[in-house]
């Protein structure tokens, strides 16, 4: 009975064995792209050597005892269960073993703190579930994006065959220049969020109302992918990081491009839109930071305390209800304030698109009137 | 030293009790008040092995569950926030209703038959400790069905993703404090009873380990449990009454939930591997038919381990950003622990050397326990080291490292105490081949479950994600694998204990050549209801 089930099993392995080759099957670390993750890299070799000279050591000894001594051989037991020698041995061995160990290490610990003297500083922030990106100083400066999944929802839920960095690719990448010190300074605005890129050794995690920071130097250039690793919530395995890493004058060319692109993307405050031009605006803006909650029927999410907006009397009643929700938030819930990440026409027109999507109706919000709630 | 002791007025194969002739007096109540009013020590650690098993089918159930979910890339069985729920109630549900029960039934068993006591100290007490995990139990099960569903925010309960959950949170929270004052009560109950009641001549230094690792663990309990209560009571607060202690915005700081958490975490890893190690030191002596190595040795490295375990939390926490003295100073610390737990490996290897070993069941899961729990003691020390662990933290690797203390580990410690005692509780011996096959099994799938892991966390698949880039495809699918053939296994042990007790062979008083504590030298199989009424005297 055993034997069948273990062919029907070893056959199951081998399939899927067979249809992990089409992708690439990862099992050991990501190839080091820092001076930092080559060290890692190399300190976990040195220990799995000793690990397995001491495992090979230990278990020699309990399987040939297994083998040598048993009972069904005719071995008869000593009594001995005392040796004092033995015993200080192998506590004393162990200790001067874990001391020579610990020797590197610490000025791998040292050198993994010491975000000093950085190139370029980038505060990245953690949001339920994307990450915000704020260039702080350094060439670049001023340049602030979102970042969130790029992977579209049919290839999650199965009605499209799954691209090669599914999960792993977003709209906005992290760009930093080749060979510079990076300085990566990280907060939360809800829930503690987990940055890390693998092939740089860096991992920080971002807590609400606290900066904390940490570093990487690529040495090359390239696509770097990783995802947050602190679970915040429904979506926390939907909030990848990529990092592009890029020559000087690649970067350089990229910082002009980003400028522009803001200066062009600033909406001038004072016009007026008309509701047609403000739904379809806010259908993007909800589809990048609403529908995660809310969903794209406008249902809502019990699980989330996220209501239904689908003919809501409070989304649908006076304006300044709805505005100061977006604006500020709900305590205790993952409504967060939007107030900091979107402009004044962003939040009217995703607010006039919900007020006039699945059923509702009700006036548009101009930008103007939501300017007026801001305190 | 060792437990091996000689009563002269009370020869083998002579259980004590029967020169009583008054045992009806003392009889249980028939049906299912027996249950309800026992205050017998055998009667409760039953309850509390059932218990447990219960609690370990409905947690492996959702494991399953996460493993199905997560045999494929893309979302097909449950929703992320469901799949959240589920590692939550899994993690919960494993160490506070499965593993802390099933050590504490082996404690309600065996201490007083070890120590030649009649019952345990406080045995009204002890009722109550067994019948507040009942309604424990229920509260974290029924968080499942409140609006917005059982907490999603992992079995840590980290802060402030707690606030944001529904009313399935507080039943946690209540079920967490009513968990932690059964295992307050269970542990002052076996505290008193191992230092008052032993039987004259049963010297602290010559009971056999596993009361030793028992009474050790017992100190942690008493501790470690109020930290928790202290922890979860401030996410009650912050939840419904103002409070700001994990809020920055009022002045707290999330990261003291995690300092909190973990100073009870820690200690409640070693609660949960104690008692293994005592029921692995009575194993492998009996089966390898010679006295532990090291008695006094083990007693140190136990209480050794035991304070180390207060001085090492911060290393769950590497990456939250402490200052650099802080991470040395753990890593240090957590280092340190290799070495009394390096004695216990050396010291089981020594017991079994040039012995005369037979591989019973109860020495296979021994033998696989100290085997695995090597594996996971070594990939502690990689992850002590801090480097390694802020590239490792929150990945699969510490899934796989800490199953592989917590199976293979507690589990399996568990799995060896059972076969090795169930002949002597039920006075019928199991079937050897099933068991044998029933470890066999047991050993073959959760490796194939959690040995892979340890790739995919090299590779970077964090932890908790319902879903994952096909890179990480082929061992996701072995582990999923692994975990269905887990499950059906644990389905022939429970036909393996049912058939035991229906219709299993009578057991002599010592089925295992090797065995020399109290239980098998001074009482038949099965004891009777009311064992040691009057004290042995050991000399």
């Amino acid at each position: 009975m055993t034997g069948s089930r273990l062919v029907t099993l070893l056959a199951g392995i081998g399939l899927t064995a067979a249809s992990g080759a089409a992708h690439a099957i990862a099992w050991y670390f990501q190839t080091p792209a820092s001076k930092m993750a080559a060290e890692i890299d190399w300190l976990h070799q040195v220990l799995m050597w000793i690990i397995l000279v001491i495992f090979v050591g230990v278990f020699g000894f309990m399987f040939y005892a297994c083998y040598a001594h048993r009972k069904s051989i005719g071995h008869k037991a000593e009594q001995f269960h005392e040796n004092t020698t033995v015993e200080i041995l192998w506590t004393v061995i162990p200790a001067l073993i874990l001391v020579v160990i610990a020797w590197p290490v610490t000025k791998a610990v040292i050198a993994q703190k010491d975000t000093s003297a950085p190139d370029l500083t980038v505060k990245v922030t953690g949001y339920q579930w994307k990450w915000g990106y704020d260039y702080l100083k350094g060439e670049g400066e001023g340049i602030s994006f979102v970042s969130t999944l790029a992977t579209p929802r049919e290839q999650i839920d199965g009605h499209a065959p799954k691209g090669e960095h599914y999960l792993l690719e977003v709209d906005n990448e992290l760009v930093v220049p080749v060979g510079k010190k990076v300085r990566i300074l990280t907060t939360a605005a809800d829930v503690v969020h987990s940055w890390w890129v693998p092939a740089f050794g860096a991992k920080q995690d971002a807590i609400p109302g606290f900066i904390r920071d940490t570093w990487f130097r690529a040495e090359q250039e390239g696509t770097f992918r990783s995802q947050c690793v602190e679970l915040c919530g429904k979506e926390h395995g939907f909030m990848p990081i990529v990092v592009r890493v890029v020559s000087q004058p690649e970067y350089a060319k990229w910082v002009g491009e980003q400028k522009k692109v803001m200066a062009a993307a600033a909406d001038d405050p004072g016009k007026t839109w008309d509701a047609k031009e403000l739904v379809a605006r806010g259908e993007r803006v909800y589809a990048a930071n609403c529908v995660a909650c809310h969903q794209a029927s406008g249902q809502g999410s019990p699980a989330m305390k996220a209501p239904a907006l689908a003919g809501d009397k409070f989304v649908t009643g006076n304006k300044e209800g709805p505005i100061d929700t977006v604006l500020n938030g709900r305590p205790n819930t993952a409504m967060q304030a939007f107030g900091k990440q979107l402009s004044d026409t962003e939040i009217a027109a995703v607010i006039t698109y919900a007020r006039n999507s699945w059923g509702n109706k009700a006036a548009e919000v101009q930008p103007a009137e939501v300017k007026a709630r801001r305190k | 030293m060792s437990a091996v002791v000689h009563d002269h007025d009370h020869p083998h194969g002579h259980g004590h009790d029967h020169a009583h002739g008054h045992d009806h007096h003392h009889g249980p109540y028939g049906g299912v008040m027996r249950w309800v009013t026992t205050t017998n020590h055998k009667d409760i650690g039953t309850l509390y092995l059932w218990f447990s098993f219960i609690m370990f089918s409905i947690g492996g159930l959702m494991a399953v569950g996460i493993r199905l979910e997560l045999f494929s890339p893309g979302l097909q069985f449950v929703n992320p926030d469901f799949f959240n729920q589920l590692t939550t109630m899994h993690g919960l549900i494993m160490v506070f209703g499965a593993i802390m029960p099933v050590f504490v039934g082996f404690a309600n068993w065996q201490i007083p038959m070890m120590i030649g006591a009649p019952d345990m100290a406080f045995a009204r007490l002890n009722n109550w400790s067994f019948w507040l995990l009942p309604f424990a139990a229920t509260l974290l099960v029924l968080s499942f069905f409140m609006p917005g569903g059982a907490p999603g925010v992992g079995w840590t309960l980290y802060a402030p993703l707690t606030v944001q959950m529904g009313i399935g949170m507080d039943l946690t929270i209540f079920a967490v404090h009513i968990l932690g004052m059964s295992s307050i009560l269970g542990s002052i109950n076996i505290i008193t009873t191992i230092l008052n009641m032993r039987a004259p001549g049963m010297t602290l230094m010559r009971m056999p380990l596993f009361c030793w690792t028992w009474l050790i663990t017992a100190y942690l309990l008493v501790a470690a449990m109020p930290v928790l209560a202290g922890a979860v009571t401030m996410t009650l607060t912050d939840r419904h009454f103002g409070t700001t202690f994990f809020n920055a915005a009022g002045g707290g700081d999330p990261v003291l939930y995690q300092h909190i958490f973990w100073f009870f975490g820690h200690p409640e890893v070693y609660i949960i591997a104690l008692p293994g190690f005592g029921v692995i030191s009575q194993v492998i002596p009996a089966f390898s038919r010679k006295p532990l190595f090291g008695y006094a040795s083990m007693v140190y490295a136990t209480a050794a381990i035991a304070i180390i375990s207060f001085i090492v939390w911060a290393h769950h926490m590497y990456t939250v950003g402490m200052p650099v003295t802080g991470q040395l100073f753990f890593m240090y610390a957590t280092m340190l622990v290799a070495v009394p737990t390096g004695v216990k490996v050396f010291n089981w290897v020594a017991t079994m050397w040039k012995g005369s070993l037979t591989f019973e069941t109860p020495m296979l899961f021994a033998c696989g326990f100290l085997f695995m729990f090597t594996l996971g003691g070594f990939t502690g020390l990689v992850l002590s080291v801090v480097p390694i662990d802020i590239q490792m933290h929150d990945t699969y690797y510490v899934v796989a490292h800490f199953h592989y203390v917590m199976v293979a580990g507690a589990l399996f410690a568990a799995f060896a105490g059972i076969y090795f005692w169930l002949p002597k509780w039920t006075g019928r011996m199991y079937n050897e081949t099933l068991g044998q096959i029933h470890f066999w099994l047991t050993m073959i799938f959760f490796n194939m479950i959690f040995f892979v892991q340890h790739f995919l966390g090299l590779a970077g698949m964090p932890r908790r994600i319902p879903d994952y880039n096909p890179m990480f495809e082929t061992w996701n699918k072995i582990s999923s694998l692994g975990a269905f053939g887990m499950g059906l296994a644990q389905v022939l042990f429970l036909y393996i204990v049912v058939s035991t007790i229906r219709s299993g062979k009578p057991a002599p008083q010592k089925p295992w050549e090797g065995a020399d504590s109290l239980e098998w030298t001074h009482l038949p199989t099965p004891p009777p209801y009311h064992t040691f009424e009057t004290q042995p005297i050991i000399k």
